[in-house]
């Protein structure tokens, strides 16, 4: 297999400063070779250094100023021999690159995924590092981008493989008590036993916890600002995105369709809805708009409940809201305290769209409500993977198995089977048990030339 | 004239008594070179048969028409059901044997099949054409030809016996090495290896003060190993008991003063010893906090004057040993009639083997038993059986059999040692079958016995009798899924346990879950009781037991079946034995080796190979969908 050498462009579609195309395989320096024209043969080239040099076509015209990357098997990205093309960014230069390189036999466009694939086929990264680079190329943002490479560093990986560890020494000491009947053997007593497998348990709960934040990393959070009309929604809507999107008028009810905009804020997306400032009932006229923004707020992590200095408390909506969704996704702002100061009305934060005052204290609100506390650090396993999370809670329901066969004083080979069944599931995170299921699922995710 | 046979097995331990009279059960002649008639069936370790999963092995062969069951039925003299604590899928048959009978009931048993030659000889070189047996060669009857060879020459490859540091050659006490064989096979290109095993002293009976040790009896209900065994007939022989005693850190103390001398500290021994039935020298070594180590002290028959200590296996000076055992608690004044020993044996990694035993460089050679680096007797046989039947049935042209991991403790025997051959002595352990809840002594009968009898070694009665026990308990299992009970019936069994009233009517399958009940009890219901099928399944003991587990463990049962299916797709994916992994790009080097090595059937197969990565899977499953 992977005789073909394969060919795509790595970078972003579109015009960027530069373009990168990467090649991989056993023909990729005899094919480079064929078109660039540099000091050295790429072929005789060490791993790990670049070269200057034109990439004619092969009727001989030049088509730009290149350098390529060389890095030879089983040091590279795939394990294989792999060059890297740096073009200027344009679109064109980079598919006719393209274009000569697949005119030539064994070589070939790859399919999506396909680069990482081979790094996992030829030993180079494990299952759940795989998947974490698709979620690089997907992160959006800077958090998202941590949470993957924090799983390519492999600490994911490393925990898993920790906890499996711990689990098989666990069931070791079970099986032996099984096989070992002749001998006077007794390792552990229930109650210890038991005190292992929640240790267990909790770290997996632990990973599990984190999948919250970690879909946060990976997917964003959305926030709906609702409230009652003119209350300024959308102006903060548009400090916030510091542009005029959404339409802000002195009519009240301006905001007829639900407006959403992704910000990020220190690195964690936030997908904002303004809605339409009504309520969620009654109002017979704005019918379509009501139904929208209440799945809007149904659909919410967060909603910001907008009043103002000028309006007075808005009970009434505010109860229906409270109906409609978990309080404890709501936060209270109180807008337009530029107009006075000395408002009363109870809230979690004060602002100005205007002037831009508390909203610092907003953000921070935001932040909070969407990771909770903030236990997560750069060294911290995080689950952002559903795959992963659906291992973790299997694993998790075969150890509380156990845990019911300890206390209702099993045997031993019963406890073993449940240990067993939890390791497997584990295993299946890093990819120990392969099914071709699981690999064509995780590779087909990726976009190509990765 | 040349001696000429369908299948010549060479050695009369426990493998060779399995592989001789099963192939001749299935229409073949069979020569059995052995160097000493007498010594066929001998023991040479504990006179005992089963224990943990060696005993699931005994009820297999014996499912399955070989004879190790019913040998050990008709010589034991001690019987337990190991385990009986915890669940039924651990629960192992074990008896001590009287060490002569057995032995003699094994010669007389081969004696007995007219198609078994008994060839005293000592064989020296193979035969081979065309990659294919031919024959044997052997010291005094010369050549003698064969379509099948079957090897199972235990510890007799160039066996070396140790004691401090005085080394004899010979495969066990009093008897010669064979010599020869592993040489002509070095020069077809096979790869061989070296191991030891251990067996502690010999004490003399009434030199040991019993009265002061602690008793072990046997089960005051035995259950026989075989299903042919007569129950109203069983135990056939007087029954007798163990003793337990212990060493103590003093005890440690002087078996350390040995170790100098000791052939396995000094290098002397360079085969690899089994971890996990270690010399009491590595015991004290490697369990350095443990006080005290258990001996058994087991009675090697009826007759007989030797006591066999089980737990005390060594290799150190003789002087050391008696020494040490006279300060164990009732040894004090201790004869040692034979002092434990080492030996040392050649082995044939057995990646070197396919499933059906069969080697894969050559056409019609087999090994069994020690010779691809088991121990024990029961793995011995186990692999005789199956070697017996494949020689058998490819000389008959028939397709071959091959038990898998799903289906018994020899199909997981035999599928470790062929994906993950092994560098010390292979011991089967119940913990070794994934499927264990599943594969358990109790339904053996009902797992293979239709294999059996498909082979032709299963008698039509038996085999019926099977088939209506199987439809009894299907039937019953429908009855009492299917039957609940009112409250007050049961009631009265509740209260007397102190567990709570039932809220509405349940099943009797659902009563039996629990564990405070057991089918009996719920069975002996006045209304239930009365029922025929209640009559029919009280009356058949065997069943009862099925029916319960099943009952019982119900979910167990199911999950372990949601397994198999799940990994059944990749037994069934099968991958060309020419398959030539060298020329596979992307596997890793270990990958390659070993696969190419082992030539695995099945992508499950190659699953289980040591050192092949979830990523070499991968690349093999990609590679074969092209
Ligand atoms: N002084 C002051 N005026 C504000 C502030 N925020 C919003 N406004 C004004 O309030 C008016 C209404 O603002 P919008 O943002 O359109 O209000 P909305 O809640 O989106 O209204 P609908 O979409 O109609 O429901 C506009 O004239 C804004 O300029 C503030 O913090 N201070
Ligand atoms: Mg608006």
């Amino acid at each position: 297999m992977n005789e073909d050498t394969i060919v795509a462009i790595a970078t972003p579609a579109g015009t960027g400063a530069i373009s990168v195309i990467r090649i991989s395989g056993q023909e990729t320096f005899n094919s480079v070779d064929k078109f660039f024209r540099g000091k050295k043969r790429i072929a005789q080239a060490d791993s790990h250094t670049i070269h200057y040099g034109d990439f004619y076509s092969a009727d001989g015209l030049h088509i730009d100023d290149v350098l390529v990357s060389v890095f030879k098997n089983p040091n590279s990205y795939t394990g294989e021999d792999v060059a890297e093309i740096s073009t200027h960014g344009n679109p064109i230069i980079t598919q006719k690159i393209i274009n000569e390189l697949i005119s030539l036999p064994n070589i070939r466009l790859a399919e999506p995924g396909e680069f990482t694939k081979r790094a996992f086929l030829n030993n180079r990264i494990d299952l759940a590092k795989a998947e974490a680079v698709s979620d690089i190329i997907a992160a959006r943002t800077e958090a998202s981008f941590r949470g993957a490479r924090n799983q390519l560093d492999g600490l994911l990986s490393s925990k898993v493989s920790e906890l499996r560890a711990m689990l098989v020494n666990l069931s070791s000491y079970v099986e032996l008590e099984l096989d070992f009947a002749e001998e006077d053997l007794h390792f552990f007593k229930q109650d210890e036993l038991l005190k292992k497998v929640d240790s267990v348990i909790i770290e997996i709960d632990t990973l599990l916890e984190s999948y919250s934040f970690g879909k946060i990393i990976r997917d964003g959070v959305n926030v709906a600002l609702v409230g009652r009309p003119n209350v300024g929604k959308s102006s903060l809507l548009n400090y916030i995105l510091k542009e005029s999107r959404a339409i802000v008028s002195e009519i009240p009810g301006t905001t007829r369709d639900i407006i959403r905009e992704e910000v990020s804020i220190d690195g964690i997306l936030f997908r904002l809805f303004d809605t339409a400032g009504i309520r969620f009932s009654e109002d017979v006229i704005e019918k379509e708009g009501i139904i929208r923004s209440r799945d809007t707020v149904f659909n919410a992590d967060i909603v910001v409940f907008l009043m103002d200095t000028t309006q007075g408390e808005a009970n009434d909506l505010f109860k229906e809201l409270m109906n409609l969704t978990n309080p404890e996704k709501i936060i209270r702002v109180l807008n337009k305290i530029d107009l006075n100061r000395n408002c009363l009305i109870d809230s979690d934060v004060r602002i100005s769209a205007k002037t831009g005052e508390g909203i610092e204290i907003f953000f921070n609100k935001l932040k909070e409500k969407a990771i909770g506390s903030d236990y997560y650090s750069e060294k911290t396993a995080v689950v952002t993977n559903l795959r992963h999370y659906n291992c973790l809670r299997k694993s998790r329901e075969n150890l509380i198995s156990a845990r019911n066969s300890i206390l209702e004083r099993m045997s031993g080979e019963f406890i073993a089977f449940d240990l067993r069944n939890a390791e497997l599931s584990l295993a299946e995170i890093i990819g120990e048990v392969t099914s071709d299921d699981i690999l064509n699922n995780i590779f087909m995710k990726f976009c190509i030339g990765k | 004239m040349v001696k000429k046979f369908d299948v010549v097995v060479v050695g009369g331990g426990h493998a060779g008594i399995e592989a001789a009279s099963v192939a001749a059960r299935m229409g073949c002649s069979v020569g059995l070179i052995t160097m000493d008639s007498r010594a066929i069936g001998r023991m040479s370790c504990n006179p005992a048969i089963g224990g943990t999963a060696k005993g699931h092995l005994v009820r297999e062969i014996d499912a399955l028409g070989g004879v190790m069951g019913q040998l050990a039925d008709s010589t034991g003299i001690q019987f337990r059901m190991l385990n009986r604590s915890k669940g039924p899928a651990v629960w192992s048959p074990r008896c001590q044997s009287d060490r002569k009978l057995y032995s003699q009931a094994a010669q007389s048993l081969l004696l007995s099949i007219s198609d078994i030659e008994i060839i005293e000889d000592s064989a020296c070189d193979v035969i081979v054409e065309d990659s294919r047996i031919v024959g044997v060669k052997s010291r005094s009857h010369g050549e003698i030809l064969c379509q099948a060879l079957i090897l199972s020459s235990g510890t007799f490859l160039n066996g070396l016996m140790h004691t401090g540091l005085q080394s004899t050659v010979g495969g066990r006490f009093g008897e010669n090495a064979s010599v020869g064989i592993t040489e002509s096979l070095d020069k077809l290109g096979f790869e061989h290896g070296r191991l030891k095993t251990g067996t502690p002293p010999r004490l003399k009976k009434n030199s040991i003060n019993w009265t002061i040790l602690e008793e072990q009896q046997g089960d005051k209900k035995p259950q026989p190993f075989s299903y042919k065994t007569d129950l109203s007939k069983f135990p056939s022989l007087p029954q007798l008991s163990c003793y337990i005693t212990y060493t103590d850190q003093a005890i440690h103390k002087i078996l350390e003063k040995g170790f100098s001398e000791s052939p396995m500290f000094t290098g002397l021994i360079k085969g690899t010893g089994p971890r996990y039935c270690p010399s009491i020298e590595d015991k004290i070594v490697r369990f350095a906090d443990k006080e005290r180590h258990q001996l058994f002290l087991e009675p090697e028959g009826i007759d007989s004057d030797l006591i066999y200590v089980n737990g005390f296996s060594t290799s150190l000076p003789a002087e050391i040993q008696l020494e040490a055992l006279r300060k164990v608690r009732g040894l004090e004044e201790v004869e040692m009639i034979r002092p434990g020993y080492a030996v040392e044996y050649d082995y044939f990694p057995p990646h070197q083997v396919d499933l059906t035993l069969e080697t894969k460089k050559i056409q019609g050679l087999y090994f069994a038993g020690q010779i691809n680096g088991t121990s024990g007797y029961e793995e011995a046989a186990a692999q005789g059986l199956i070697a017996g039947i494949n020689a058998a049935l490819k000389i008959q042209k028939r397709p071959e059999f091959v038990l898998t991991r799903s289906e018994a403790y020899i199909g997981v025997l035999i599928d470790d040692l062929v994906n993950k051959s092994t560098d010390e002595p292979y011991r089967m352990f119940t913990s070794r079958a994934e499927y264990r809840l599943l594969l358990r002594q109790d339904n053996a009968d009902r797992r293979l016995m239709k294999k059996g009898f498909e082979l032709g070694l299963i008698d039509a009665t038996a085999y019926e009798e099977l088939i209506k026990r199987e439809n009894l308990i299907t039937k019953s299992i429908d009855f009492f899924s299917n039957t609940k009970i009112p409250p007050p019936e049961i009631d009265l069994i509740l209260q007397s346990k102190g567990m709570a009233s039932l809220e509405s009517p349940e099943t009797i399958a659902k009563l039996c879950k629990r564990p405070e009940l057991s089918l009996a009890e719920i069975i002996n219901l006045e209304r239930i009781q009365s029922m025929e099928i209640s009559k029919e399944i009280t009356n058949d003991g065997f069943a009862l037991e099925q029916v319960e587990i099943e009952l019982k463990y119900e979910g167990y049962i199911k999950r372990q079946l949601d397994m198999i299916d799940k990994l059944e797709k990749y037994e069934k994916l099968q991958i060309p034995l020419t398959l030539n992994y060298l020329n596979i790009k992307n596997l890793s080097n270990e990958g390659k080796e070993k696969l190419n090595k082992v030539k695995p059937r099945s992508i499950g197969q190659a699953m289980r190979i040591s050192g092949v990565t979830p990523s070499d899977i991968s690349v093999l499953l990609v590679y074969l969908k092209k």
